[in-house]
């Protein structure tokens, strides 16, 4: 994966095949600390210890379509090479966790990539879905919860694609603006 | 483009638009729609799937062509990702494979408008991955 935001990306869709219901992504970014940490929850099914220790094997996959899996195993590789771990929580019917810490300014950690346009696509095909959004850049902020842009929208589909295109550059105005070092 | 920066911003965008989306709404019989999925798990993910899927959706609403653009897991094919499944109203779905942005411009304009088929289409009955040695 070229870019962070394409591997929550494929985290996302494993909580979507794990029927979660909410799904929390959290970008943490910290220059004084060093550290950059990726999150992702969900409330779906879970997996027991046995399961989630395998997920991390790229030659077991929960999905019949093919044989191996290789999300998670890739997004470990990325963390470890820049200086990090990937770590997975779980528990049967409670849902997922899954994160991954990196050292900021390592010259292996790949950019964080165009998350305005990840969180729309995620949000425009899972409608029924809450996502909320944290992303932390040293003391700025920036937050977003699908159910405060639904009520906003008063029913007018988050799905639309006039609409989406509005959301992505809604996100993207503000991750500027927090990721902006001369304000 | 205004910019938008907050809810509120959205909320007031939301009635410029109002007239545009009802008319999208009423149109709203999935079976007269076009249904592009575009397959969205990692092997798609790593080939580029993200920007044909949104090259698809701001495409299809530019050039008002009425379709759902969704995204769905691995299809089997990850040699040829990536991926999408196109079913027109009233046809079998297509699949086709090594799709880039040049692609899904030559499919919108020569398939979804025209009907004609494009290069590129993954036979269904084509073999996926050790189909036939399933666990």
């Amino acid at each position: 994966m070229k870019e962070l935001s394409l591997h929550i990306l494929d985290i996302v869709q494993n909580a979507i095949s794990a029927e979660a219901k909410e799904v929390d992504i959290q970008v943490l970014e910290d220059e004084r600390s060093n550290e950059m940490v990726i999150r992702v929850a969900d409330d779906g099914r879970g997996m027991s210890p046995e399961v989630a220790q395998k997920a991390l094997d790229p030659y077991h996959t929960s999905r019949t379509t093919r044989r191996v899996g290789m999300g998670l195993p890739l997004f470990r590789h990325t963390a470890e090479q820049a200086g990090g771990h990937l770590e997975i929580r779980s528990e049967v019917g409670k849902g997922t966790t899954v994160e991954a810490r990196m050292v900021y300014d390592h010259v292996d950690r790949p950019e964080l990539g165009d998350m305005a346009g990840v969180l729309s696509l995620v949000i425009g095909s899972n409608p029924q879905l809450r996502f909320r959004y944290h992303h932390r850049y040293n003391e700025k902020e920036y937050l977003l919860d699908t159910r405060e842009v639904n009520e906003a929208l008063e029913g007018t589909p988050i799905s639309d694609p006039g609409i989406l295109r509005y959301i992505r550059e809604m996100i993207r105005e503000n991750i500027r603006t927090i990721t902006s070092t001369n304000k | 483009m205004t910019k938008i920066k907050s809810l509120a911003d959205l909320k007031k965008i939301k009635g410029d638009l109002q007239s545009k989306i009802s008319l999208r709404e009423k149109s709203d019989t999935p079976e007269g729609r076009v249904l592009v999925k575009v397959a969205m798990a990692t092997c798609g993910i790593a080939s580029g799937s993200k920007e044909v899927m949104e090259y698809m959706i701001d495409e299809l609403e530019k050039r008002s062509i009425d379709a759902i653009v969704t995204q769905t897991g691995c299809m089997g094919y990850c040699y040829a990702e990536p991926t999408i499944e196109v079913s027109l109203p009233g046809s079998e779905p297509v699949v086709y494979g090594y799709v880039d942005t040049k692609k899904a411009d030559e499919i919108i304009e020569k398939y979804i408008r025209n009907q004609e088929l494009v290069d590129g289409i993954i036979p269904v009955n084509y073999q996926t991955i050790e189909k036939d040695k399933e666990e």
